[in-house]
């Protein structure tokens, strides 16, 4: 009990509207919204965060589950990373999402940890965030001005800060669906097998046409700048081939020249810059294995 | 102040008054007094806490208690069924995949929640399913052989 002294009352609130989440949020500034915990509760109890109040955003319809129409996805934010990945419109349409919201943590933090905030954690290394670029996602984000939507590549600008402002939340992740013949893939390097944080990542999304020609593509590189990056310069390598040796070598050396990596414990500038390339190659092979089988 | 949370608790209605910052953990083993849900690290990492919450698997050191308003609530004391310990706890003592113990009830609640959606798993399967709970005495192997001599036994009781 030694440390309730030190703290405040902190209040729990679960709005059942966008609307009363959005006046919660806008009238109390230090209220934090609370969607699956797995980053924010740590933080808080670790004394990194003093909210006065959580606002448990998951009793509010639209904010969880998975939905499929005409337009494509809308992952509402608070959905947990487990629901995504057992989905089977997001297993058939968007293997690439699937291969990056599985490595987010052990079987336990997907039960908890959602795709939104991972997002809104804003770690350059959250593995869903490449995933989504590479589709062209786009995030629904409420306020007090009503909604406004982000395309996701530009949703993180630095290291632990997005574009939401005081008084906004992310309501949903919105995916177009894909073109014929069109798949992505996404693949991390970690030192173990498992339950880790990636070295560098990259996604990459692949369209070919009737005879194996690509025709568009998509790459995006994560844990190897202060944000997730896309690539085009890289897709442009891979757009007009076959993934051929060539093309493939460079895309890697485009996606190797715009990694701006940190040294850090869990690698070298080098090493992270030659592995973003081997990772494009390799998820670039994979998109297009999937896209064949479209 | 105080909030006042009803929920199902093991099939059973249960009530229970909890701080708004207050983790299901906390109150589950000091509240409810279910001790049978460890605390390991309480940053999500080890997976002693596992609970199921409305049938997922999750930690409960990262969910506040208040949350379990209206949900349910399944833990390491709701997997047997009277004097009859469940296949897996049954397992786990004849495979002797145990020595402290502190992480015994998280592996059974999560190897339960994984024979539930897949009774047949691989053992790479059940490795990397069980690669969020930590076991610093067993080495794993022990632990690994009484999930799937668990699942043999399931699939042979449910010919």
């Amino acid at each position: 009990m030694a440390y309730h002294f030190r703290m405040p009352a902190i209040r729990y609130e679960a709005p059942r509207s966008v609307a009363e989440a959005v006046r919660l949020i806008q009238t109390d500034p230090g209220a934090r919204v609370l969607a699956g915990g797995t980053d924010l509760l740590v933080q808080f109890h670790a004394g990194l965060r003093q909210p006065t109040a959580f606002v448990d955003i998951k009793r509010i319809p639209e904010l969880v589950g998975v939905s499929l129409d005409a337009n494509g996805l809308r992952l509402g934010a608070a959905t947990a990373a487990a629901v995504v990945c057992e989905h089977p419109d997001v297993r058939a349409l968007w293997p690439g999402v699937v291969d990056a919201v599985h490595l987010i943590g052990s079987t336990q933090i997907q039960g908890r940890g959602t795709v939104g905030g991972n997002l809104c954690n804003g770690s350059p290394a959250a593995d869903s965030t490449c995933a989504l670029i590479v589709n062209r996602a786009d995030c629904v984000i409420a306020g007090p001005k009503g909604e406004r939507v982000v395309a996701v590549e530009n949703f993180c600008i630095a290291p632990g800060k997005t574009v939401l402002e005081t008084g906004e939340f992310l309501v949903a992740v919105r995916l177009p669906r894909p073109a014929p013949r069109t798949a992505d893939a996404y693949l991390r390097l970690i030192p173990r097998t498992e339950m880790d944080i990636a070295v560098a990542g990259a996604a990459v999304s692949i369209t070919l046409d009737g005879s194996g020609m690509c025709t568009a593509a998509r790459v995006a590189i994560g844990a190897v700048a202060p944000t997730a990056l896309l690539v085009p310069e890289a897709a442009k390598a891979l757009v007009g081939s076959r993934l051929e040796d060539d093309a493939l070598a460079r895309a890697a050396a485009a996606a190797s020249v715009a990694a701006k990596p940190i040294d850090d414990k869990r690698g070298t500038v080098a090493y992270r810059k030659s592995v973003a390339g081997v990772l494009v190659k390799r998820a670039a092979k994979i998109a297009a294995g999937r896209a064949k089988g479209h | 102040m105080k909030l006042h949370i009803e929920t199902t608790i093991n099939g059973e209605p249960a009530e229970y008054l909890c701080e708004p910052h207050e983790t299901l953990l906390s109150v589950l083993r000091n509240g409810v007094g279910l001790t049978g849900t460890k605390e390991g690290c309480s940053t999500g990492d080890c997976g002693a806490c596992s609970v199921l919450l409305d049938g997922r698997l999750v930690p409960s050191c990262l969910v506040l208690a208040p949350e379990a308003q209206g949900r349910t609530v399944t833990t390491i004391e709701g997997l047997a069924r009277g004097d009859r310990l469940h296949p897996l706890q049954q397992k786990f003592l004849e495979h002797a995949a145990l020595q402290c113990g502190i992480c015994t009830p998280g592996f059974i609640v999560a190897a339960a929640a994984l024979l539930d959606k897949n009774p047949n798993p691989t053992e790479t399967e059940v490795r990397y399913w069980l690669a969020g709970n930590l076991c610093r005495c067993t080495g794993y192997d022990k632990i690994i052989k009484a999930v799937l001599d668990s699942s043999a036994q399931l699939q042979k009781a449910a010919v």
